[in-house]
């Protein structure tokens, strides 16, 4: 297992913050299961609407979710202390994760749930203040923590302790750290994309797979929620059975007691597509959560193309520099060069320019050595630990995954189930008419 | 052309023989009602053959028409209530099946056989087995509605379809149309009076029937000749047949509105039934990118495959067989309706009649003239049949109403017990594999335990 104690981003080896659960923050070997939350309870136990003044000091409404921290052996002992809480908005959330991308380019970190509501099906809601949609997003969020929390690398880094514990300063805390100035500019990275000549091959075959993955995860969503529309319409429809058999049955003497008792089933069916529908929001933000996680995954990958293109592109520079040191030492020019150009033209130059010259370009190609060597480490240690982060989200997918879609199928078999009995009794009833 | 076995209304078709007593057999036990209605009350579907020497395939005119004449009468007397019990016929059996196309230069058309056993003494013959067409089946009902004007005649199916939009010769076309003519010639072999008519007995009996193609023209328009008898106009409709009208009407606008409901759920289950077939593709598709999750995404494709198939299922029979029902009872009221008004007709006439004879007499003491009398009995007659059918039409209408919803919710349970197998057993499958599973990775469902 990697050696996580040192935190290398942060550049301090910071010992002044230990306190009780967070005493084991700079432990230097962490075993597997050692993880924040063999050590901690965490949870997003409510949510509020706040208002404020915003950054532009217009009035808000925003909402605030309380996050429940709570010792573990305290609770394994057997006592119940009253957690600790704090409340957090989303935007802050968003702020951490950030920080642990740029922190942590090596590992796939785990995504917020969404931002704005998408594929939403046409009754669904699309606005952030709906109770429904802020009640899901209080469980993503608790996702969010709780694998962050048991990540065996994120879960001993101390701005993330400091979100789950300190509630004011945290922020200047997290700025502090000076990540902003770390993060890769787009720029650069889709520079590298493109002009990489030697990616690892098996991180291009990853990140095909997270471009797959996105692809299969959103075109899926889309899917399902024009699926759910349909199926909607399909059992309100039946709703109108209930009333014409109402009707039907004020004209009907022997008939009339089935009829209208069948109606009422008939309206019962109808009703019920509303409680289906919402409890498969459920698997839709499970979706959700690896279709956002197929952008994270597919960042490790870019920032591999990066450390990649940077090793070549100074080796590339190294080599040139000694070429040209070459050509300079002894006369012959192999490439084209503006020295040489000029030397032709206008002759060669004195010794001691040239004496110079060659000083600089020694110094230089000491330097360039030096960042070459600096970028063979960064890129292999990327690798290596991005492979094993890798990984270890692989199988984490397919075990989520494939509960999904256990979860999936034990809700078609119930709905299946609400059916049956629906209409046997509205069978019932119509025998009995 | 090659039909399968009908399904839904026990209207036509072959029936397993299993189940059947000969119609000729002395002994007369109780029967096992059919599979598409449910009894309460016990009785098994185990019936012994009494004829003695069974048979393999089963013969239309024997087994399933006892078969379905039979059905009908257990379930009245499963109710113990309907008084036409005793007055059903038994001596006359009806079926309509095997359609096949006749190509000719002038046309093309279906013909339908019609097979019938009797043992009344008005036919020659105890079996008859002919070929007739739709034209033959119109011209019957107008005959008996032309001699029979008193009684409620059973609707025919829609004659006139739009070429182009509806294919006449297709499968389900043909076999929705002859279940319709099966039930049409059923009721009236059912009935106690029509049955006897002449006019049946032609049309069951008669090699072919020629010389009345021309008069199959004069249907529509005959009618409304009838109507005109002499244009008196009613006063007052006694107050039970002002019921039956009201009723009649109520009912009509209902069976629209259900018509309307169950075409528009068709239609939104076929928008489903589209994108739920998308839907399983995706998932077919995800799964070519996967290696773990390669069998349950595609066991989950399998799954909505099998539902969309269920769902097919269930939206080819709604259509097959609730639909032509509901519209044949539309067709049904409007004719009853049409007899309601023969009746008011033939009270209108009495009375005008009465009134002026009365008059005249209390002028110049003319007796009431026998006209006058003889349109009281018409007019009574009429009454009379109309009652009585319309007590059998209530009785028939009951069961059938009772027949095709029952039907509707089973298809609806069968639909949801074939998608709830699939999902069960593809749970199974996803479940064998998570057991086997030694990775020490965590899934956020075992975080959270």
């Amino acid at each position: 297992m990697a050696d996580d104690g040192r935190e290398e981003s942060l550049g301090t080896d910071d010992d002044s913050d230990q306190t009780g659960a967070d005493g084991s923050l700079n432990n230097t070997m962490v075993e597997e299961g050692s993880t924040l939350m063999r050590r901690m309870e965490i949870c997003v136990a409510e949510a509020e609407k706040r208002s404020g003044k915003n950054a532009v000091s217009m009035q808000e409404t925003f909402t605030v979710y309380l996050i429940e921290t709570r010792p573990m052996d305290a609770v394994a002992e057997g006592h119940n202390p009253a957690p600790d809480c704090l409340w957090r908005r989303y935007s802050e959330f968003e702020l951490l994760r950030n920080y642990l991308i740029v922190t942590y380019p090596y590992i796939v970190v785990p995504p917020l749930p969404e931002k704005r509501a998408e594929f939403v099906w046409h009754k669904l809601s699309a606005d952030n203040m709906d109770p429904d949609f802020v009640e899901r997003r209080r469980v993503g969020l608790e996702n969010f923590l709780l694998r962050v929390a048991s990540h065996p690398v994120l879960c001993n880094d101390k701005i993330l302790c400091y979100f789950l514990t300190e509630e004011h300063g945290w922020k200047e805390a997290v700025y502090e750290t000076g990540f902003q100035a770390k993060a890769d500019s787009r720029l650069r990275a889709l520079s590298a994309t493109f002009r990489v000549r030697n990616p690892d091959k098996c991180f291009m075959e990853m990140k095909h797979y997270s471009d797959e993955l996105q692809s299969h995860t959103s075109q899926l969503l889309r899917a399902r929620a024009r699926v759910a529309d349909r199926l909607y319409g399909v059992f309100k429809v039946h709703g109108n059975y209930g009333r014409v058999f109402s009707e039907w049955s004020a004209i009907e003497k022997e008939m009339g007691d089935g009829l209208q008792s069948a109606g009422h089933h008939m309206d019962a069916y109808a009703a019920s597509i509303d409680d289906i529908l919402e409890e498969e929001e459920h698997y839709a933000d499970q979706l959700k959560e690896y279709l956002f996680y197929a952008e994270a995954l597919r960042a490790v990958c870019r920032k591999h193309e990066l450390t990649q293109f940077e090793l070549e592109m100074a080796s590339q520079d190294l080599i040139s520099k000694k070429q040209q040191r070459e050509e300079l030492a002894t006369g012959i020019v192999r490439t084209f060069s503006f020295k040489g150009m000029t030397n032709k033209l206008f002759g060669q130059e004195a010794p001691e320019q040239r004496e110079a010259r060659l000083k600089l370009l020694e110094d230089l190609i000491a330097e360039g050595e030096e960042t070459v060597k600096e970028k063979t480490i960064e890129r292999a240690e990327h690798v290596e630990k991005a492979w094993v982060d890798i990984q270890r989200f692989k199988e984490q997918k397919d075990k989520d995954l494939r509960e999904a879609l256990i979860n999936y199928a034990v809700m078609q078999i119930s709905m299946c189930k609400k059916g049956i009995q629906v209409w046997s009794n509205a069978k019932e009833c119509f025998l009995k008419m | 052309m090659s039909i399968s076995a009908p399904r839904g209304l026990a209207s036509s078709g072959q029936k397993p023989i299993t189940e059947i007593l000969h119609p000729l057999s002395a002994a007369e036990e109780p029967l096992s009602p059919g599979p598409d209605v449910t009894v309460s009350g016990g009785r098994d579907k185990e019936v012994g053959l009494t004829n003695g020497t069974p048979v393999e395939t089963p013969s239309p005119a024997s087994a399933s028409v006892l078969f379905n004449r039979l059905q009908l009468d257990d379930d009245l007397d499963s109710d113990g209530r309907d008084p036409y019990a005793d007055t059903e016929t038994h001596d006359l059996f009806v079926t309509v099946d095997d359609p096949k196309k006749h190509v000719s230069t002038m046309e093309t058309y279906i013909t339908y056989r019609v097979s019938t056993k009797t043992t009344r003494i008005e036919f020659d013959l105890p079996e008859y087995s002919v070929r007739r067409r739709y034209q033959d089946f119109d011209w019957l009902r107008t005959k008996l509605e032309d001699s029979q004007p008193t009684h409620l005649i059973p609707p025919l199916p829609e004659k006139f379809v739009m070429k182009g939009v509806v294919d006449r010769f297709s499968e389900e076309f043909v076999e929705t149309r002859m279940k319709a003519l099966d039930k049409f010639l059923k009721r009236v072999a059912d009935h106690p009076v029509l049955s006897f008519n002449p006019h049946l007995n032609a049309f069951l009996s008669a090699k072919d029937l020629n010389k009345r193609q021309g008069l199959a023209l004069l249907s529509k328009v005959g009618e409304s000749v009838k109507n005109v008898a002499g244009g008196y106009k009613l006063r007052v409709r006694p107050p039970e047949f002002c019921a039956m009208g009201e009723y009649l009407d109520t009912f009509n606008q209902k069976l629209g509105t259900i018509d309307r409901i169950a075409q528009r759920i068709l239609k939104e289950q076929s928008e489903y039934l589209t994108e739920l077939r998308e839907y399983g593709t995706v998932y077919a598709s995800w799964a070519g990118s996967e290696e773990e999750l390669q069998r349950p995404l595609e066991g989950v494709a399998g799954c909505v495959t099998t539902c969309c198939g269920a769902l097919e299922d269930m939206s080819e029979n709604m259509g097959q067989d609730f639909l032509p029902v509901l519209r044949e009872y539309i067709l049904y009221i409007e004719s009853m309706k049409n007899v309601l008004r023969k009746r008011d007709q033939s009270q209108a006439e009495y009375e005008g009649r009465l009134e002026a004879a009365v008059l005249r007499k209390q002028e110049d003491r003319t007796p009431i003239p026998a006209e006058v009398e003889k349109c009281q009995d018409k007019m009574e007659c009429f009454n009379a049949d109309l009652k009585a059918d319309w007590e059998r039409w209530q009785s028939n209408k009951r069961q059938d109403f009772k027949q095709l919803l029952t039907g509707m919710a089973d298809k609806n349970v069968t639909h949801y017990e074939k998608c709830q197998a699939a999902w069960e057993s593809l749970i199974t499958l996803l479940q064998d594999k998570q057991t086997e599973d030694k990775t020490s990775c965590k899934s956020l469902w075992e975080i959270r335990q």
